[in-house]
């Protein structure tokens, strides 16, 4: 007897749970046939709450902790090859390059992975001042994040830039491509499968045009980060978030999708600096005493 | 004072949540909200009862009382500031001329576990200080014992003691247990002389919510229509979001109607409430979401 088909929801993913968007819309990508949720502005609204909330906790967590989260994350998506592959089927790729952009996907979380506790160290510095004290600057997250990623980097373009954010100990907001948003729901999943707590990725897909300016103009988000080489789109975000000073980080494809996008300065460039002035004793003639 | 003035009528629970339920289905936008806003700001008892709190913090939550956000001078101030008696006369100094006043909690607040002497102590202490609003809390553990004369008899003298100020009973709805008992203690404490009957102390996990503000409001209500005497409402503790608080004035006007719907007769006890509704206003205002970043820490 023939089997009923068992489609998939596709559905967001905020502070841990997969909701439906609360403006119940949906959408169509082209030549897909699935219902995707056409998320609105107080989905995001939501996402941001989510993502405040675990913020701090997670930057809190030992750097050698989130690496082993983010290392789990790729042995997750490790076990999911076949289903990540087939969704970048659907969405168009050929197998070839369906298969070359999961394994560098898996193997960008792993090299992340490495990097979090290791990227503090290459950053932070001793300073040498002229007066008694010991001054040290190091890199803290600046926070919440937005991440988009253009319509071409949906897989990897997105996780390079969620794991950038992340391994800095920022939480993310991210959008998912309008046109190929399946790929990005099952990630949502693996992270959710990962031990990252909850609300420390958040997933939203939707239309860009309707929600990018509330991801730049929302007060409560402190940077964005945008891959593609759209320039009117990435004017349009740094006027928009002009209000809050939110810092925006807009890289071209060709510098996240090749070998460039494997670089601890990514990491850095969603940190900021914190220079420490500790007063010491006599410093001078008797040398240092810390 | 007795409690056979009365008879408290059984509380209808599945309706009350049926009705609550339809009230949080609804939501108020644009301008209805602003003024939502508004009136919200301007009834709450912008509150501090902690065992840390200083001079400093006091004088700080006061000069936050009058200057919610200087960047919209049409916002009203709140209502009140609710502080331990021992930091009246700090408040009271604090505030002066602004027209905000000053309630404070006594009566061994917030167990209640004293001797009534004591209480009154309590009591006149605030008073001396120049408190205009008493926060008495009704003694729970007679009142589960079935003692309700004496529940009756405390309320009764300690209004007595508060000559003109304004009486405020809170019933610790989350220690009474039911619905029911909730409408009972209601009714006590309006027949005995509460001017505001209030939920709860903020001290215990369960605090106000909507259910046992519809079942007080009822009570408020049942008087109304027996004597022509208003009696004001107090929900307070858990109550930190403006949508909440909105949903606090829709049920307000549902059951008592428009005359309730000022800071005489309706407040907030709150301590976070008020930077969330300033969040709101602005995005109202100025459009784009807001971050507590950028609004006083409280």
């Amino acid at each position: 007897m023939a089997r009923l088909e068992i489609k998939k929801t596709y559905k967001i993913y905020i502070g841990g749970k997969f909701p439906r968007t609360e403006s119940g819309r949906f959408y169509n990508p082209k030549g897909i046939d699935v219902n995707v949720c056409l998320s609105s502005r107080k989905d995001f609204r939501n996402a941001v709450v989510a993502a405040r909330a675990a913020q701090s906790s997670w930057a809190g967590r030992s750097a050698y902790n989130r690496s082993q989260i983010l290392y789990r994350i790729a042995e997750i998506m490790e076990g999911r090859r076949a289903q990540f592959i087939e969704e970048l089927l659907q969405q168009g790729s050929t197998k070839k390059s369906a298969e070359d952009e999961v394994n560098a996907t898996i193997d960008r979380w792993v090299y992340y992975a490495g990097w979090c506790d290791k990227y503090q160290q290459l950053f932070s510095s001793v300073n040498p001042v002229a007066s008694s004290h010991f001054n040290f600057s190091q890199l803290e997250p600046m926070g919440v994040v937005a991440a988009i990623a253009s319509e071409s980097s949906s897989l990897l373009g997105l996780s390079t830039l969620i794991a950038t954010a992340i391994a800095g100990g920022n939480s993310v907001v991210a959008l998912a491509s309008e046109s190929k948003p399946l790929c990005s729901i099952t990630l949502a999943e693996v992270l959710n499968d990962s031990d990252v707590p909850g609300g420390v990725v958040n997933f939203l897909t939707g239309k860009a045009d309707e929600l990018l300016s509330h991801f730049s103009s929302h007060m409560d988000v402190n940077a964005l980060v945008y891959c593609g080489n759209d320039s009117k789109k990435i004017l349009k975000l740094k006027e928009t978030s002009a209000d809050n000073l939110k810092r925006i980080r807009a890289y071209a494809e060709e510098r996240i999708l090749g070998e460039k996008g494997e670089s601890p300065y990514l990491i850095s460039d969603l940190n900021e600096v914190k220079t420490t002035w500790h007063p010491v004793e006599k410093i001078g003639a008797a040398g240092s005493s810390y | 004072m007795q409690t056979s003035k009365y008879s408290s009528p059984p509380v209808d629970q599945v309706g009350i949540e049926d009705r609550i339920a339809r009230i949080t289905a609804r939501s108020i936008k644009s301008s209805m909200k602003v003024e939502g806003l508004k009136m919200a700001l301007s009834m709450i008892d912008l509150t501090t009862l902690e065992g840390a709190d200083t001079v400093g913090k006091v004088t700080q939550l006061c000069t936050k009382a009058q200057h919610l956000c200087d960047e919209f001078p049409e916002l009203p101030n709140v209502a009140a500031i609710c502080v331990y008696p021992s930091m009246v006369n700090v408040a009271k100094q604090a505030l002066g001329e602004s027209g905000v006043k000053v309630a404070a909690v006594a009566t061994a607040f917030p167990s209640g576990q004293s001797s009534l002497e004591v209480k009154l102590t309590d009591t006149k202490l605030a008073l001396d200080n120049g408190a205009d609003e008493i926060d008495m809390v009704i003694s729970r553990g007679k009142f589960l014992q079935g003692e309700c004369n004496f529940v009756a008899d405390e309320i009764a003298t300690i209004k007595e003691a508060c000559g003109k100020a304004r009486l405020k009973v809170i019933l610790e709805t989350g220690e009474l247990g039911s619905l029911d008992q909730v409408r009972k203690a209601s009714d006590i404490a309006i027949y005995n002389g509460a001017d505001f009957i209030k939920t709860s102390t903020g001290k215990i996990p369960k605090a106000a919510t909507l259910h046992v503000t519809c079942v007080m409001l009822e009570a408020i209500r049942d008087y109304y229509l027996t004597t022509g005497k208003m009696i004001a409402m107090k929900p307070a503790g858990g109550i930190s979001k403006s949508k909440l608080a909105l949903h606090y004035l829709m049920l307000v006007k549902e059951v008592l109607g428009d005359k309730w719907l000022t800071n005489e007769w309706f407040r907030f006890g709150a301590s976070s409430l008020a930077n969330d509704v300033l969040l709101q206003y602005r995005k109202a205002q100025v459009g784009g979401y807001q971050s507590p970043d950028y609004f006083s820490i409280d």
